[in-house]
């Protein structure tokens, strides 16, 4: 874990930036929106958001700067979820 | 034994509960897959009829508080006291002005008489009327977080101003900010699967 | 070693039942919430052994049907929610797992506190949802839709009840979890932890991972019944099965809440009473994670009967079979370790080779529950009912009860009566296979689970249960009445009775307020019994 009270943290300019980003990203997936691409889209609106999401974790939430057990273990509850669903679609699939 | 405080520890003990709330979304996730695999044209048709100028502004009107939340914990930790003071004030008025624009939303929704359970709602295909309770059950599932942490983030503006959160013990303000970047970063999901459905 | 004041005589600045209930010594809540398990154990088994008392013979004995579908859902709320997956974490772990690493309390004291809150007011609200509204809650612990949204009895107050037990407990996974990374004493290395340790941290995972699941689901079943959605109703587009998913995606990993920290107890009290060191440390500690995480990918086999796809059936069933290859690895350890031992045969080993053999029957007949061919034959019947008893009784229940033994003179000071354990356990032991094993045969042959009736056919093996449950009844109160009453009256234990070597017992009986006189600092494993053979009990 770095310690963070010798420091004074990432600049200001860092977090506008990741905002400036975020805002880019939000009015591409409008764009993608609107180009209607059908199931392309679907994913192309989650992989957007999945960006958008890591961005928020990487830089606002500080999980670039955590040590090596939280970025790791950060994944579990995400690949959890993911499990989930697909398990749960081996049954709505097939039925 | 003498304990300090660990904020490293502190840090720890919320992501862990951040954890549990990504599988209480997870959820709900679950069911919003199974039901928009089952009802993809449904889905559509209902979405058209959500606010995407609102929603929009909602997703910019959140990552917006979400920046000024990390400016507010940067502006502590250099122990600029007035600064995180405006910062967090203005995260507040991001959220509440969020909350606003939701409230807006469901009750124009609600005056159409569309709400789980309504006749007008059951009059519709299946795959409208789970849309619908997906949408109510999870903005508002949604909308629940924001007031939680809106009060949290009041009850750290009062802890500034009195002067027990500041540079040297801000772990409190830190956490708070991490569970409001996290309501923000379920929102960024929400956003393209009710408002952006193709 | 210099007497310094125990725990019970450090009250702060309380005093009386405040120095309790308001207190963040780790200790303390793990002895308040032993009594809180203890009554709520006590009002599970009263309405366990009511139950029986109607099953002795066919057709009405003592209540109607309806009173009886009350009995096994109150009776199944409190045994899994309030007494078993709190069970060992909250009382033995609280009171050890600072102690075992050498800790002064766990990371986040006051929040330990606030579950000991949030369990009490979970268990008022479930014992008051036998009281208000329309009757008590009849659908089975399992709370399954579409039942449980149409029926009229209070399953919204029983379902809250649930949701602020499972907060409870995902705050003690979190603070556990943060202990364990955060304040182990120096030296005190991952792989030189004590394997409750080892089996605290998996379960704390698999609280803070499962939980929350669980914590959804039954706030769907309020917002059902308020609202009306339609996620399970499917008169609206909605499918129930979705919500038989949603459970056991919970309900099945809570199945390792509940028996891992038992593991853990066994592991402890085994290489004390053979004076050996454990037999493939890492072996447990990896089969502990691994039990963890192959538990969250097996809840279908819950549901084999439901309708779901058969694609769906036969991986569940295949993944079902692997989460019985951690489980054998750790009791042929612990037999292994066992082997060429200086065995004596106290209480805590005599309850913990019990729990040996008592969960090796529980988990052989959880394979054939598992296959997915017989499984269709005994589902639903007497027979799972015998299965999970032996696993959560036989298992987490034995074993809880030989952690008990074993800690009972660190906790209290005092020594209870051998003579008196022995005979308890004898008493409990025979009522324990007298009342469970005909229900496997009784399954078996195809007698349903949760009626009050039966055909008059299986009435001779019933009776015999029903018998089976007082002399249960009657070994768990002398149990209880020898641990209760030696707290006043037992010998002076010492610091170590056992001969144990892990950190616990490096500190006085009972424990000083601040754990340990001087910090410890570990320079080798937690049983090394090689180089102690000059120690002899």
């Amino acid at each position: 874990m770095n310690d963070m009270k010798t420091e004074t943290g990432p600049a200001y300019s860092g977090y506008v930036l990741t905002w400036l980003v975020l805002l880019g990203l939000t009015a591409a997936t409008v764009l993608v929106y609107h180009l209607h691409l059908g199931s392309a889209g679907a994913a192309a609106a989650l992989a957007i958001a999945s960006l958008k999401a890591g961005l928020i974790l990487l830089f606002f939430m500080h999980l670039l700067r955590e040590g090596p057990f939280l970025r790791a273990i950060f994944l579990l509850p995400v690949l959890l979820t993911g499990v989930i669903i697909g398990l749960t679609f081996l049954d709505v699939w097939y039925r | 034994m003498s304990r300090g405080q660990d904020t490293a520890g502190s840090r720890i003990g919320m992501w862990l509960f951040l954890f549990t709330e990504i599988l209480l979304f997870g959820g709900l996730f679950m069911l919003y897959s199974v039901f928009r695999s089952k009802y993809a044209v449904e889905f559509h048709r209902a979405a058209e009829d959500l606010s995407r100028t609102a929603g929009t502004i909602n997703t910019l009107v959140l990552l917006t508080s979400s920046l000024s939340m990390a400016l507010a914990v940067a502006a502590i930790r250099r122990g600029k006291k007035n600064g995180s003071l405006i910062f967090q004030g203005l995260t507040i008025l991001l959220g509440c002005v969020f909350l606003v624009i939701k409230y807006m939303e469901w009750s124009a929704k609600i005056g159409q008489g569309i709400y789980p359970d309504s006749p007008a709602l059951l009059g519709l295909s299946h795959g409208e009327i789970l849309f619908y309770g997906l949408y109510f059950v999870m903005t508002g599932l949604h909308g629940l977080h924001v007031v939680i942490g809106l009060w949290a983030l009041i009850f750290m503006l009062a802890s500034t101003l009195r002067g027990t959160i500041s540079g040297a013990r801000f772990v409190r303000l830190e956490n708070s900010g991490l569970y409001w970047h996290f309501v923000d970063t379920v929102w960024v999901y929400l956003f393209p699967l009710f408002y952006l459905i193709t | 070693m210099p007497e310094q004041p125990d725990f019970y005589t450090t009250t702060g600045n309380k005093s009386g039942l405040w120095s309790w209930i308001f207190s963040t010594d780790h200790k303390r809540i793990g002895v308040l919430y032993l009594f809180s398990l203890l009554v709520f154990f006590s009002i599970g088994a009263a309405f366990g052994l009511l139950m029986r008392l109607e099953l002795i013979a066919p057709g009405k004995t003592i209540v109607e049907a309806a009173t009886y579908n009350a009995f096994f859902t109150l009776h199944g709320v409190i045994m899994i929610f309030l007494f078993i997956i709190p069970g060992i974490p909250v009382s033995l772990g609280n009171f050890f797992l600072p102690l075992q690493i050498g800790a002064g309390d766990l990371a986040f004291p006051r929040i330990n506190l606030l579950s000991w809150w949030l369990y009490m007011a979970g268990g008022l609200m479930a014992l008051m949802s036998l009281f208000l509204g329309s009757g008590p809650p009849d659908t089975g612990w399992t709370f399954y839709a579409p039942y449980s949204i149409r029926t009229g009895t209070n399953v919204t107050m029983a379902v809250s009840a649930a949701f602020v037990l499972g907060f409870s407990s995902i705050l003690t996974g979190l603070n556990f979890v943060t202990t364990i990374h955060r304040m182990r004493a120096p030296g005190m290395t991952w792989f030189r932890m004590p394997l409750f340790v080892w089996s605290l941290y998996a379960t704390a995972w698999v609280q803070i991972l499962a939980t929350p699941i669980l914590g959804i689901t039954l706030l769907l079943v309020v917002t059902e019944r308020l609202f009306g959605v339609g996620f399970f109703d499917p008169a609206k587009g909605g499918d129930p099965i979705l919500y038989q998913h949603l459970f056991w995606i919970y309900s099945h990993p809570a199945v390792y809440i509940m028996v891992l920290p038992a593991m853990g107890v066994i592991t402890e009290i085994i290489p004390v009473f053979s004076r050996r060191t454990i037999f493939g440390y890492k072996a447990i500690a990896f089969s502990s994670m691994a039990i963890a995480s192959v538990g969250y990918f097996v809840w279908g086999h819950h549901m084999f009967t439901s309708g779901m796809s058969d694609t769906s059936r036969a991986v569940f069933s295949f993944l079902t079979f692997i989460v019985a290859i951690p489980s054998g690895v750790k009791v042929f350890n612990w037999v292994a370790s066992l082997y060429k031992g200086s065995i004596r045969v106290d209480a805590p080993l005599l309850f913990s080779l019990s729990f040996i053999f008592l969960f090796s029957l529980g988990g052989l007949t959880g394979l054939i529950m598992g296959s997915l061919a017989t499984n269709v034959h005994i589902h639903g019947t007497h027979f799972i009912v015998a299965h999970f008893h032996y696993v959560m009784f036989g298992g987490a229940g034995f074993a809880f009860i030989a952690g008990l033994h074993y800690w009972f003179p660190k906790m209290t000071g005092r020594m209870y009566s051998e003579r008196r354990a022995k005979t308890g356990w004898a008493f409990l032991f025979t009522g324990f296979q007298l009342l469970y094993f005909p229900l496997f045969i009784l399954g078996w042959q195809g007698m349903p689970r949760r009626y009050y009736d039966y055909l008059p056919d299986f009435h001779p093996l019933n009776a015999a249960s029903t018998v089976g449950s007082w002399i249960l009844a009657a070994g768990l109160i002398i149990i209880f009445f020898n641990l209760l009453r030696s707290i006043r009256n037992g010998g002076q234990a010492g610091p170590n009775p056992w001969g144990g070597t892990t950190l616990e017992w490096r500190t006085s009986s009972p424990p000083p307020a601040e754990n340990f006189e001087v910090a410890p600092v570990v320079t080798e494993g937690p049983y090394a019994y090689h180089h102690k053979k000059d120690r002899i009990l």
